[in-house]
């Protein structure tokens, strides 16, 4: 099978469903990739090239270049999609979602039940999240909590490219309001995609790998240090097992209970901040309902509580690192009551 | 004399397979054994299986303990005749070189990659091992399944022939329009494969819907067909296990396919998360599902097969032996036993609807000595 990386992945997405629904559409600012003026566009496909080639096969009427303004893109898509589109529209950085948060939090999340159910809002928001380019604290958050707070919104955080294309195939065809958030450092991960369109469904975690002796469990970028982590602590002779829940909303509750009444330990890495936090959620699902299987207190690996530091030295303290989770995993594996 | 020392490998199971573990070995150092004994137990993230004694000789030298991990091809351990000095048996094991996945090996790995043939305007996907005189085998695999299943099978039927395995319509990498669906429509793609690749005489085995699709086969083109192995068959009696086809087309998540993928064997164990991953992945494919509600209906309406060929398969004057597992909880074991006075048939116990997986040495073995006649 081919290996393709997430930047491929997400855009044989976009584009087969395109082709597939003509109702679908791209909007947001340059993803038509270059700069609005005839000659430059195509040139780059966004700022990430995740929208390359769709302008030169769609046209203008279908893969749409706005202004900077995300107030704009958001409530333009929320209203195409109420009213018949299924319009994909670009969050460039997730750290924006302030501007525009009436349109999504009090609109597109709220559509449907406004109108008694005979709405639907089949909305996607591609955002990017993540620290570790030395962004600064405007540019690097992982804000995806706050969306899963949201009754309406679905919320899709994917850590790799088989994951990332059938996640946003099934976010294009998904009736409701989806954010889908992309980490900035994976863009170039690779993995085996199949070349035809396929659908993961939500609230279907993915076991990364088996283990008897500690859950963890992990999101986006973090799977990736979790595993480094797992490898080292194998050698060691602790069994972990992974768990990727792919979407936050809904969320696996199920997977992520029956491994922990397994294993009894517990321990949960999320690249944001703690408070109200992915991390948060889980601990408080484990403590309501598998209370009784806990051999050792749940350990949560963040981000401390504070703004996402610019300065390198700093920001690499910030990202919860593979060590981090490996002493993290330890504690709780030799935690004697 | 060295060509008496011979190496136990890593095998190579199915198309991803790239390492495995030693999981024991179920003889000692030193110990005698006979061909097609078990010598050693390798796990690899999808399945569970025993190593068998490919001929007899003692266990000189186990190079690879229990637990360790080695690449495919690396030397697990020698086998040679008891009077080889101890220095010859050191001098295999330093000599011995680990084939290493270079750019030299390019030519090699092309070989073991599945290719696909165009049959009536439609991809089919499939797995050609082996070359030489013998007249070929063709695999085929059953409902949901794809050339896979054939993972311990085509590897020990490859000596001195030909071994296709083929993904048909619907399945594993083929295209997945599937046409009615209907069973002589799945033949015509198998029939069309078979003049596509050239091959004029072949060895038919077919696992489940693939031995109904052989039979079919057979008896349109008598000629072409020099044996007929069908495991665990359909098309032998109108039973098969409803809620097993119903759910397999409707399943979608990792829960729910454990449960059914368990009902195909006798030992749950052997259905691994990755098994079953490469089910889910297969399944959450554009089509598939489509795919397999339509050949559902075509084969199984109401949950009963509607194709019962066992009168017809007893006009054959072609060679037909049937292989079944005592515990198929997807199409009775009956269906054999009824036809056991008029063909040879091989019931295997603790085994379940894929012997070929569960019970792979004996069934083999068994293919092997039917297609050598």
């Amino acid at each position: 099978m081919p290996q393709k990386s997430i930047r491929q992945a997400l855009n044989e997405a976009l584009a087969q469903e395109m082709r597939r629904d003509p109702t679908v559409v791209v909007i947001g600012e340059d993803v038509a990739g270059g700069a609005a003026t005839e000659g430059q566009r195509d040139a780059y496909g966004g700022v990430l090239g995740v929208t390359k080639g769709l302008f030169a096969e769609f046209g203008e009427a279908r893969v749409i270049d706005t202004p900077i303004t995300e107030s704009a893109i958001m409530g333009a898509a929320a209203g195409a999609a109420v009213t018949g589109l299924r319009p994909v529209a670009e969050l460039m950085f997730s750290d924006f979602f302030g501007v525009c948060f009436d349109q999504i939090f009090n609109q597109a999340a709220k559509f449907r039940y406004m109108f008694g159910g005979k709405a639907k809002t089949p909305l996607v928001i591609r955002t990017m999240i993540g620290a570790g380019r030395s962004a600064a604290a405007q540019h690097s958050q992982s804000p995806y909590h706050i969306f899963t707070s949201v009754p309406g919104l679905k919320c899709v955080v994917p850590s790799n490219a088989y994951d990332a294309k059938g996640l946003l195939i099934q976010a294009i065809r998904d009736d409701d309001p989806v954010i889908f958030c992309e980490h900035k450092l994976m863009y170039d991960l690779r993995a085996e995609v199949p070349d035809e369109p396929y659908t993961i469904p939500f609230g279907e975690a993915n076991i990364v790998r088996d283990g008897d002796e500690v859950t963890v469990i992990a999101l986006s970028r973090m799977v990736h240090y979790a595993n480094e982590a797992i490898d080292t602590l194998a050698k060691e002779g602790i069994e972990c097992e992974l768990i990727d829940p792919r979407t936050t909303s809904p969320l696996d509750e199920d997977t992520i209970l029956e491994s922990v009444e397994r294993t009894g330990r517990l321990v949960v890495v999320d690249e944001a901040t703690p408070r109200c936090s992915i991390a948060t959620d889980i601990a408080a699902l484990v403590a309501d309902k598998a209370f009784a299987a806990l051999k050792a207190p749940v350990r949560r690996v963040t981000a401390p509580h504070t703004p996402v530091p610019f300065a390198p030295s700093l920001e690499k303290l910030y990202i919860p690192s593979p060590e981090r989770i490996a002493a993290a995993i330890r504690e709780v594996h030799g935690y004697a009551g | 004399m060295s060509a008496a020392v011979s190496a136990i490998t890593m095998p190579k199971w199915g198309l991803t397979m790239t390492e495995g573990t030693v999981v024991g070995w179920l003889r000692q150092q030193g110990q005698r054994f006979a061909e097609g004994e078990e010598i050693l137990e390798i796990e690899t993230p999808k399945i569970t299986n025993v190593v068998e004694a490919s001929s007899g000789g003692t266990l000189r030298r186990i190079v690879a303990q229990a637990g360790t991990t080695l690449p495919v091809g690396a030397l697990l351990g020698v086998v040679a005749a008891d009077e080889v000095p101890e220095a010859e048996i050191d001098a295999f094991v330093a000599g011995f070189a680990v084939v290493e996945p270079s750019a030299g090996d390019e030519a090699e790995a092309e070989g073991v990659k599945p290719r696909s043939i165009e049959v009536a305007g439609r991809r089919l996907r499939y797995l050609e091992l082996g070359e030489g005189d013998g007249v070929p085998v063709l695999l085929v695999h059953g409902f949901g399944a794809d050339l896979n299943t054939w993972m311990f099978t085509q590897p020990a039927l490859a000596a001195g022939r030909r071994v296709v395995a083929l993904d048909l319509p619907g399945h594993g990498g083929s295209a997945k329009d599937v046409g009615t669906g209907e069973p002589e429509s799945l033949t015509d793609a198998v029939e069309g494969a078979l003049d596509g690749l050239r091959i004029e005489q072949v060895h038919l085995v077919g696992h489940s819907m693939g031995g109904a699709v052989a039979k079919l086969l057979a008896l349109r083109r008598p000629e072409l067909v020099a044996s007929l192995s069908l495991i665990a068959s359909a098309g032998l009696g109108p039973e098969i296990n409803a809620s097993f086809i119903d759910g397999f087309v409707r399943v979608a998540r990792r829960r729910e396919a454990t449960e059914i993928l368990a009902l195909l064997v006798h030992d749950p164990a052997l259905v691994s998360r990755t098994m079953v991953e490469d089910v889910l992945r297969y399944k959450r494919l554009d089509g598939v599902s489509a795919a397999l509600a339509r050949i559902a209906e075509a084969w199984f309406p109401g949950g009963r097969q509607s194709l019962d060929l066992t009168s017809r398969v007893a006009t054959l004057s072609l060679p037909v032996q049937l292989i079944w597992g005592r515990d198929d909880r997807i199409i009775p074991v009956a269906h054999a036993e009824a036809l056991a006075a008029r063909l040879p048939v091989h019931i295997l116990d603790a085994a379940g609807h894929l012997p070929h997986m569960e019970k792979a040495g004996e069934v083999n073995r068994l293919i092997e000595q039917f297609i050598a006649r």
